[in-house]
């Protein structure tokens, strides 16, 4: 079940998307996110929905399975638009009992929720096509020049790197120790509330020991190979910029041009 | 006590870009009292075969029966149905969480809802079974070696006093002496209580050596089940699925080659001693 939740997850192809370098990710997708706040025209949502069609067309990821990673947030998403719908001022469509919509508050939570769907397309279409390590690594060259001020930027990344690596490798445990326990009968689905925190004790305390385990071999295994943090690492793939980053550097630039323009000059929606 | 799959296959992940059919039209019975091997190399599907016996896995499609009853019928109980069939899963020391051996071991039978004498009367029992001795009952089970904790671990499934017991690779990452032990363990429990026994391993010994009927995993498939000997014979097909026949096998092979009056069905060294002894006295 905790797999049906596609967000944050990779998705290995050969699109051209996928072979970016991470960095035009990042940025593109933070230019993206900023734009998403720039506009309030109709226009605008039709050119931000092109582009975000024409990048899920290149990611050559399946449209099913980013569809079913939105599921997963559609609570979040009825939540904040009921907020939007109901506490909005504005003129009063209809009212019930002291239930109020308005005019404004329909619209508000209409484009919110659209936003909001764009803005999470937008991001998890980074991670669908961008290995952890390869993000990791963006962020360790952008965030270079903080080496400056002292920032232990390459630890964090590493830290970064091994945190999401082991998001599926204790998923996986948690799988494997929770059907262990349900092999000695072990329930973990009945009961009130206490009863049920009660049942967790069998699966936490395998899952913490084994995580423990699992980080105090990596670090005897990092330790066996000279690993000593940051200061003169090398890297086996450099990031070097190629032509076509600078090509999807433009596109994004164009695209954002464009958004600003129609914030701007366009019929503003309310 | 009788165990029957029909047709049942299981697909991982099913209808993503991620799925994978780990296994296909698995057919077969188990009756009770046998002990059964369960052969395959790395991914053909053993793990996920024995956890669809006692309800773990659903399949995605096909029928099991135990006692004649199908167990993915609507009312069907399934915590009855594990406690009947137990399951040691691969490196079950992994599993421990208690405070003491003792009490991670009554952890099972207290599940069962039985009161709490029986349930301390069946762990130590349990724990008599593995050859743990009192004078690690209350020590902390984080603390015993390897081999100790996985007895401690496999004592935890047998004070359910299940009907059937499988077990999944039980002597990996273990010293000789250690899966000697276990196996032993296994052979002793099946002899004196007659409890079924299905056994994964990669060790063709031990296979021989303990068990009556042969399953061979390839590739999700289950491409043989039969007598021990009859499946070694086929060791040239079994070496095409990365698996291999017992070395006696290929001694006695190898000495028929050479010209030796010898019959090549022997998969014990005890049996080859025989062979050959006899082969000298003729
Ligand atoms: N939890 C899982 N999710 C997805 N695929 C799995 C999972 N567990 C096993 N598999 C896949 O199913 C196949 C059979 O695995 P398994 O039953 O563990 O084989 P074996 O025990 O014979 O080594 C393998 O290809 C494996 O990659
Ligand atoms: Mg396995």
């Amino acid at each position: 079940m905790i797999r049906d939740i596609t967000i944050g997850q990779y998705y290995p192809s050969n699109s051209v998307l996928h072979r970016l370098d991470p960095r035009v990710k990042l940025i593109g997708t933070f230019i993206f996110i900023v734009s998403l706040f720039m506009f309030n025209t109709l226009y605008g949502y039709i050119v931000v929905a092109l582009f975000l069609g024409a990048v899920i067309k290149l990611s050559k990821v399946p449209f099913r399975f980013i569809a079913r990673g939105m599921k997963a947030i559609v609570v979040l998403m009825l939540f904040m638009m009921f907020f939007n719908l109901f506490f909005t001022p504005g003129n009063t469509i209809f009212e019930l009992w002291i239930i109020k919509v308005t005019d404004n508050g329909l619209r508000q939570a209409v484009f919110m929720g659209i936003r909001l769907i764009f803005l999470i397309l937008g991001s998890s279409l980074m991670t669908f096509t961008t290995t952890p390590n390869q993000l990791t690594d963006g962020l360790e060259k952008i965030m270079r020049p903080l080496n400056h001020i002292k920032v232990p930027v390459h630890e964090i990344s590493m830290m970064m790197s091994i945190a999401l690596r082991f998001i599926p490798i204790l998923l996986e445990e948690t799988d494997k120790i929770m059907k262990a326990q349900m092999a000695r009968g072990a329930d973990f689905e009945s009961g009130g509330v206490l009863k049920r925190a009660k049942s967790l004790i069998p699966l936490l305390v395998p899952l913490f020991v084994s995580a423990f385990r699992r980080a105090n071999d990596l670090a005897m295994a990092m330790e066996a190979r000279c690993y000593r943090g940051g200061d003169g690492r090398t890297k086996m793939k450099p990031l070097r910029y190629q032509g076509k980053d600078y090509a999807a550097y433009a596109c994004v630039l164009v695209y954002f041009a464009a958004v600003i323009a129609l914030g701007i000059f366009g019929d503003q929606l309310f | 006590m009788q165990i029957i799959f029909d047709k049942v296959n299981y697909i991982y992940s099913d209808g993503t870009a991620f799925s994978r059919h780990a296994i296909k039209d698995i057919s077969f019975t188990i009756n009770k009292g046998e002990f059964i091997g369960l052969i395959g190399h790395t991914g053909s599907g053993k793990s996920t075969l024995i956890q669809h016996m006692n309800g773990l896995i659903k399949a995605t499609d096909g029928r099991i029966y135990f006692n004649g009853q199908d167990i993915y019928e609507k009312n069907y109980n399934l915590r009855s149905l594990r406690s009947k069939v137990g399951l040691v899963f691969q490196y079950p020391e992994h599993q421990l969480f208690e405070t003491t051996v003792f009490k991670d071991v009554v952890f099972g039978p207290a599940n069962l809802g039985l009161d709490k004498l029986e349930c301390e009367l069946r762990a130590y029992e349990a724990l008599k079974m593995v050859g743990i001795g009192d004078d690690l009952l209350d020590a902390s089970p984080f603390e015993l070696s390897g081999g100790q904790k996985r007895r401690v671990a496999i004592a935890g499934v047998l004070a359910m006093r299940p009907e059937v017991l499988i077990l999944d690779e039980p002597t990996a990452g273990l010293d000789p002496r250690g899966r000697d032990d276990i196996l032993e363990k296994i052979a002793y429990l099946h002899r004196e209580s007659g409890m079924t026994i299905i056994l994964v391993t990669h060790s063709m010994e031990d296979i021989a050596n303990y068990a009556d009927r042969l399953f061979v995993m390839n590739r999700g498939e289950l491409v043989m089940q039969d007598k021990a000997k009859a499946v070694f014979s086929h060791y040239k097909e079994l070496e095409k699925m990365h698996l291999a026949a017992p070395q006696v096998t290929y001694v006695m092979n190898a000495l028929r080659d050479q010209g030796f009056q010898v019959s090549t069905d022997a998969t014990t060294v005890e049996e080859a001693r025989k062979e050959l002894l006899g082969l000298l006295q003729r």
